[in-house]
């Protein structure tokens, strides 16, 4: 049986957890200390040894990311912190940061140090008002202390770290359109190579990595790579924050090793709300492919998601039970990633605007089994043909949806209508 | 129209602060929309023009960005801006149903402000809070499991007067030129209120203590720190000086239409 490992949320019911007294009482900065008695290619070696992949859903190994940088380069190098938490479903790196946003900023500050940068930016989403108060004031403290500006605890190592807000755009998690909006422009991503380790922001070597990648570094620099590692699976390392939502009785953040399964973490949850049966679900986000109760016992690892034909994204299990209607669930989906295209290229933009009208059709009970053809057609213009992967991410749910519930599809077809009441489906309107 | 005298004052000088804060004087250009929005409650033809002036670039480019963001808004919004997720899962757990009785409440649809200017309305996408769904947002802070009846009541106590704290943030609400300014990077000295987290935030750790569940206990002989290492071993590439424009050639990314 695997069990929960809180080590980011291990403070969190501390009542000061947010403030530099609350996360030095417990431990925290210590790491820091350790860290500047390493040479920075030590710590990089530690973060490549401990198995870290980018916990933003893409699962890039961190530390060969930050071994991408050129040894040098005319122009700095700078570190960018992706909090721009925004994938439907995902909720992991603002509740981190609402509650232990020093454990991002030590790591931000050992990042730096290990990839030799001495500018850092936080790049937060706009809408998240508070988290945007407690990351200032723990960038602040941080400055208090003397963890940032110039000459860092005597090390002689200078830095200095922005908080930056976004504006409102989902887009701007993709990593290079993260670097366009951060120097002030549309949030459109950028082609690839050169990548942002070569020419990143104002074409210094940048890294990009994901809140909760950054915050798990404190720990493999005080534990070491060896207790990073003694967790999760062969191929996908470590703890993760595993945030479970929807139909289900105790929904929130779940901290355990990688490879934990879904029915696991139900168990622990008080499984699916009481009365009902789990339907469908993702196992990291929209943009990752829906999966059913025959998936219940995957494990949650990079390697097993895949090979499930899923991906294990950001770990957002969103958890829908018999009374959903997947092809209102797709349909939203759908409008969200239309909503969301940033334009630049035609797959991308033509192709959400086509599944928008089409679902909004098909959910409405006016399609025909032809129109699911067309709509694989379509994910086939889109898939590997986008600029970026927001265009494959919003194939995801609409071909999984069509593999899996072809049925309910037809139905809505057949009756002319969807056959869902939404009303059972709230969270007042549950009971049988 | 434009700003008065204090008004275009007190902007220049913040707006100074925000260019500061970056290699280069263009990155500004969010913050600074944050800025003006809280200074008009909107981005108004004013505040594109002083942040062309001061950006040196165009009115033209100001406008290009402004409008692919969706939280800089092109009319009036109420002092307390409402929204209400509706994407996927908030949708289903009961967003859409508090989004159409509120609308049928309050008269006004997406991004559109009642008569008196108290409230406005938006559909929101996912804001991260899934685990609280169905959720809305005042002013961009956070109000968990929502239903219809809390939603309405919400909007009463705001029209009211009445001061309404939001399930995790601040203890009280801010208004929405307040907020802005918040975003523009400009702190409010209230990050100490509110809670750490929500009770869904905590149900793992939670469960973990009751079962006395831990991460695995690292070696206890571990080595002590050290003495940090000196300045001298961290000589490769030369410290930058942050805030200093970055020269050289035209980089990818560092101009707009770059995609030909």
């Amino acid at each position: 049986m695997t069990t929960l490992t809180p080590v980011l949320t291990r403070n969190w019911d501390q009542a000061d957890s947010f403030t530099r007294a609350g996360y030095e009482r417990e431990g925290g900065y210590r790491a820091l200390r350790k860290a500047f008695t390493m040479a920075p290619d030590e710590i990089v070696q530690a973060v490549k040894d401990s198995g870290l992949r980018g916990r933003g859903g893409a699962g890039f190994p961190t530390g060969m990311k930050w071994g991408f940088l050129p040894p040098s380069s005319p122009n700095p190098r700078y570190l960018v912190v992706n909090a721009d938490e925004s994938e439907p479903g995902t909720c992991k790196d603002i509740p981190l940061m609402l509650a232990n946003p020093h454990v991002l900023v030590e790591g931000v500050i050992i990042s730096s140090y290990a990839i030799r940068s001495n500018h850092a930016f936080i790049y937060i989403r706009g809408e998240v008002l508070h988290v945007i108060r407690r990351v200032q004031r723990a960038v602040e403290e941080a400055y208090e202390a003397g963890y940032l500006g110039k000459d860092i605890l005597g090390s002689g190592y200078d830095l200095d770290v922005v908080v930056h807000s976004g504006a409102g755009a989902y887009i701007c998690g993709e990593e290079t359109a993260l670097l366009d909006s951060l120097e002030g422009f549309r949030g459109q991503p950028r082609l690839k190579p050169p990548f942002p380790a070569v020419a990143g922001l104002y074409g210094g070597p940048t890294v990009i990595n994901n809140v909760e990648s950054i915050s798990s570094v404190p720990s493999i620099v005080e534990h070491g790579a060896d207790w990073f590692a003694s967790m999760g699976t062969e191929k996908s390392q470590g703890y993760g924050i595993f945030s479970l939502s929807g139909h289900v009785t105790k929904p929130g953040q779940y901290e355990a090793p990688l490879g934990i399964t879904l029915r696991e973490l139900l168990d622990m949850a008080g499984g699916v709300r009481a009365g009902h049966r789990l339907k469908f679900w993702t196992p990291g986000g929209s943009s990752t492919p829906i999966f059913t109760d025959e998936h219940l016992d995957v494990p949650l690892d990079f390697e097993s998601v895949g090979a499930a034909g899923s991906m294990l994204g950001t770990r957002a299990l969103q958890i829908f039970d018999e009374t959903t209607c997947v092809v209102r669930a797709v349909l939203r989906w759908s409008e969200f990633y239309a909503h969301e295209s940033c334009g630049k290229c035609t797959p991308c933009r033509e192709g959400t605007y086509w599944y928008k009208q089409m679902m909004k059709r098909l959910e409405a009970g006016q399609g025909t089994e032809e129109d699911l053809e067309t709509l694989l057609d379509i994910s086939d213009n889109i898939l590997g043909r986008s600029f970026c992967a927001l265009g494959d991410g919003a194939t995801s749910p609409v071909v999984s949806s069509i593999k899996l519930f072809r049925d309910e599809y037809l139905r809505h077809f057949e009756l002319g209508r969807c056959p869902f009441d939404p009303a059972k489906s709230t969270l007042w309107g549950g009971a049988k | 129209m434009t700003y008065e005298p204090e008004v275009r004052e007190r902007l220049e000088r913040d707006a100074k602060e925000i260019i500061g804060r970056y290699p280069r004087p263009r990155s500004a250009l969010l913050p600074m929309l944050h800025l003006v929005q809280s200074v008009d409650g909107h981005i108004t033809q004013d505040g594109i023009e002083f942040c062309a002036e001061t950006l040196g670039i165009t009115p033209a480019q100001v406008t290009g960005v402004s409008t692919f963001y969706s939280q800089y808004k092109r009319a009036p919004m109420g002092e307390f801006h409402v929204g209400v997720c509706t994407n996927t899962l908030c949708a289903i757990m009961g967003g859409d149903q508090i989004w159409d009785e509120l609308t049928a409440h309050t008269g006004v649809g997406h991004d559109e402000a009642m008569p008196d200017g108290k409230i406005s309305l938006e559909r929101l996408e996912c804001n991260a809070a899934c685990d609280f769904a169905p959720v809305m947002m005042v002013n961009w802070e956070f109000f968990d499991n929502m239903t219809p009846e809390k939603a309405k009541r919400l909007v009463d106590d705001l029209r009211a007067g009445k001061d309404v704290a939001p399930s995790r943030g601040a203890g009280s609400l801010c208004s929405w030129k307040q907020a802005a300014r918040v975003l523009a990077g400009f702190p409010d000295g209230r990050a100490h209120e509110g809670v750490p987290a929500g009770p869904e935030s905590l149900r793992g750790l939670e469960l973990a203590r009751e079962r006395g569940w831990t991460a695995p206990s690292p070696d206890e002989d571990r080595e002590q720190p050290h003495e940090p290492v000196g300045a001298g071993e961290i000589t490769d590439p030369p410290p930058n000086e942050p805030g200093e424009p970055i020269g050289g050639d035209v980089k990818p990314g560092s101009q707009e239409g770059r995609n030909q």
